[in-house]
């Protein structure tokens, strides 16, 4: 069940007390988590909970105001430097694909590749659809996002991450916007893509997927992590009450 | 069960062709069918006389005065006087240079507006940074062995156009930059553009008109002078940019957070997110209200009148002073409202066609 100890154990992300506000609303508390080169997280939790907020401090999307945030080494303050080299290093996912509609697929994935990494637009595009057959739509390149359906949209979406070469993937409810017969296509390339061994920090309620691939469990409530458990214990033996009862909400059907 | 195939038949015959289509459209029950004879009898009491005036009982031919005997509109005051409504006082025999530059315009907006032409961008970049250039020496002349001409010898259609072409391709850069600033997170920067755009919005054009041309001039030293028309110039793209960066900033708004995310996550700069991510989208919702702009501001350059500078109204106005032509004011103001009527409504229909092309589906976007 358990995948095989990544190689090294150096640090990929890392959260130390860090302590977010929105106005008076104190929506991360006290954070702290370490993810490891290779390592797969889940993080589950009710709505309103700070997990999406916090995957988004870990790209600068939101700022925290308390705490260090050090991904792949790079400390993430106010430096701009810092926040692009960071955001170089860090694919995300969203749970909407925000896909960028006047662009065809393959124009999605080129382009972060073509102007931040300033690849030659030939490179760019090889790698491009080097990467939209990994995801099984190299066939849609030239269509526009519009044409598609959510699951081959968000596929994109992945693609479009992957070409820029990140250490590190944060996912974003992939699933949640997705009609039910779609969710597999994604969850199918995602796992692929975690057995490749890549750093991912997913948002999701797929618990089977959680099953399949985390490596640890992370349960937030309120702002908080409430439990933090390898799969196994954190489904069959959860220690605390809030995540019993939230376990037995969504695994109940 | 025994099933036969049915056979394709052709629509019922008062269904289809012209009868159908005014069954449909001009005679569906009683009220419409009385409306549209109604209508359409008021439509063709004017249109008769209206037809009658202008082309059928017009006099078309000749050179004088007395040419026009007839009871019609008569053009051929509009044909003696078509040199000053096309070119203003501009010296007969340089002609050929307003006419050059015309040409060019023409090609290059033709190029451009056309689906089929190459290198699209190129033409796009001629005529924003070299067309000017070369239009100024054509126009203005004192190089290159072209005689000089001075602005105050501009005018009629050809003043018109300067106005506009330069207020149009002026404003909407100026006004991409006052939205973006209106939007920034830097409170010194958006005040800025805040006060900016709400000061020329909250003044009429008449009153920029003539504090560019009354007003301005005795706050510079006095060796220091502005050509007139250049100040008429600053103060319509001043003014119209105000207006178009507001257009632009209700475009702006119009695009999802997740769009800017998007572009962030991937690592883009602000400036690339904006010129390659928002703005492509922005403008292309904007199309309606930038070309809305565009016609008021074509139609407002006429205003340039009150500070003496003599766009093809106002040499239709001195036109009717003529005392070798008096009476046929209404002449020259229909020919004055056709021309404007025809480069407005090109511009209108270049945009409906722009939107149905450029909608590549925001459909699928939640």
């Amino acid at each position: 069940m358990s995948n095989p100890q990544p190689e090294h154990d150096q640090l990929m992300v890392e959260l130390r007390d860090v302590n977010k506000w929105y106005g008076e609303f104190h929506v991360l508390k006290n954070i702290n988590l370490e993810v490891k080169q290779g390592e797969k997280i889940v993080i589950c939790g009710p709505s309103g909970s700070g997990k999406s907020t916090m995957i988004r401090c870990i790209n600068r999307l939101e700022e925290h105001q308390q705490g260090d945030i050090i991904v792949n080494g790079i400390p993430l303050t106010e430096d701009l430097k810092n926040i692009e080299a960071i955001r170089k290093d860090v694919g995300m996912v969203f749970q909407h694909f925000n896909l960028f509609p006047h662009l065809t697929v393959l124009e999605n994935c080129c382009l972060a590749p073509i102007w931040v990494k300033k690849m030659p637009r030939k490179d760019a595009e090889a790698k491009a659809m080097e990467y939209l057959e990994r995801v099984k739509i190299p066939d849609q390149a030239l269509k526009y996002p519009g044409q598609l359906s959510g699951g081959q949209q968000q596929r994109v979406a992945i693609a479009r991450s992957l070409c820029m070469n990140p250490d590190v993937m944060l996912f974003d409810e992939p699933t949640s916007a997705l009609d039910p017969e779609m969710i597999k296509e994604v969850l199918d390339v995602m796992i692929e893509l975690a057995h490749e061994g890549m750093t991912m920090l997913c948002v999701t309620h797929e618990m089977g997927f959680a099953k399949t691939v985390a490596d640890r469990v992370i349960f937030m409530d309120g702002g908080q992590i409430v439990e933090e458990n390898e799969p196994h214990e954190f489904f069959n033996n959860p220690q605390h009450e809030r995540t019993q009862l939230f376990l037995s909400q969504i695994l109940q059907h | 069960m025994k099933y036969d195939e049915q056979p394709t038949l052709p629509p019922p015959a008062n269904t289809i062709g012209a009868v159908g289509w005014m069954r449909k459209h001009l005679f569906n029950g009683p009220y419409n069918s009385i409306a549209t004879l109604v209508l359409g009898y008021f439509l063709i009491s004017w249109m008769i006389p209206i037809f009658q005036w202008s082309i059928f009982d017009a006099n078309w031919i000749g050179e004088t005065r007395d040419a026009c005997t007839g009871d019609g509109a008569c053009w051929v005051f509009i044909g003696a006087r078509l040199n000053q409504f096309l070119y203003g006082f501009y010296p007969e025999a340089e002609y050929w240079r307003l006419n050059l530059a015309f040409i060019l315009l023409m090609i290059a907006i033709v190029w451009l507006v056309l689906p089929q032409t190459p290198r699209k961008g190129w033409m796009a970049i001629f005529l924003l940074v070299i067309f000017p250039v070369i239009a100024f020496f054509l126009l203005y002349g004192d190089a290159f062995g072209l005689k000089q001409v001075e602005t105050h010898k501009w005018g009629g259609l050809s003043l018109t156009l300067v106005l506009a072409v330069v207020g149009i391709v002026a404003s909407l850069p100026l006004g991409i930059v006052l939205a973006l600033g209106r939007q920034s997170e830097m409170p010194i920067v958006r005040s800025v553009c805040v006060i900016f755009i709400e000061i020329w919005r909250g003044v009429p054009l008449i009153t920029v008109l003539f504090m560019a041309s009354v007003m301005l001039p005795l706050f510079f030293p006095e060796d220091m002078s502005f050509d007139k028309l250049l100040r008429a110039l600053i103060g319509i793209t001043l003014f119209q940019s105000a207006y178009m960066a507001e257009v632009i900033r209700g475009g702006l708004q119009a695009i999802p957070k997740g769009q800017y995310e998007a572009a962030d996550a991937l690592g883009l700069g602000y400036w690339q997110k904006m010129i390659l991510i928002i703005m492509p989208q922005a403008l292309k919702l904007m199309i309606p209200g930038i070309v809305n702009t565009f016609i008021a501001l074509f139609k407002d350059t006429s205003l340039v009148l009150i500070i003496g500078l003599f766009d093809i109204l106002a040499i239709g106005q001195a036109a009717n002073q003529d005392p070798n032509w008096i009476g046929f004011s209404t002449e020259s103001y229909l020919f004055v409202a056709l021309m404007f009527w025809v480069f407005c409504f090109s511009m209108s229909r270049y945009s409906m066609h722009l939107e149905r092309k450029l909608h590549t589906g925001h459909g699928n976007r939640t």
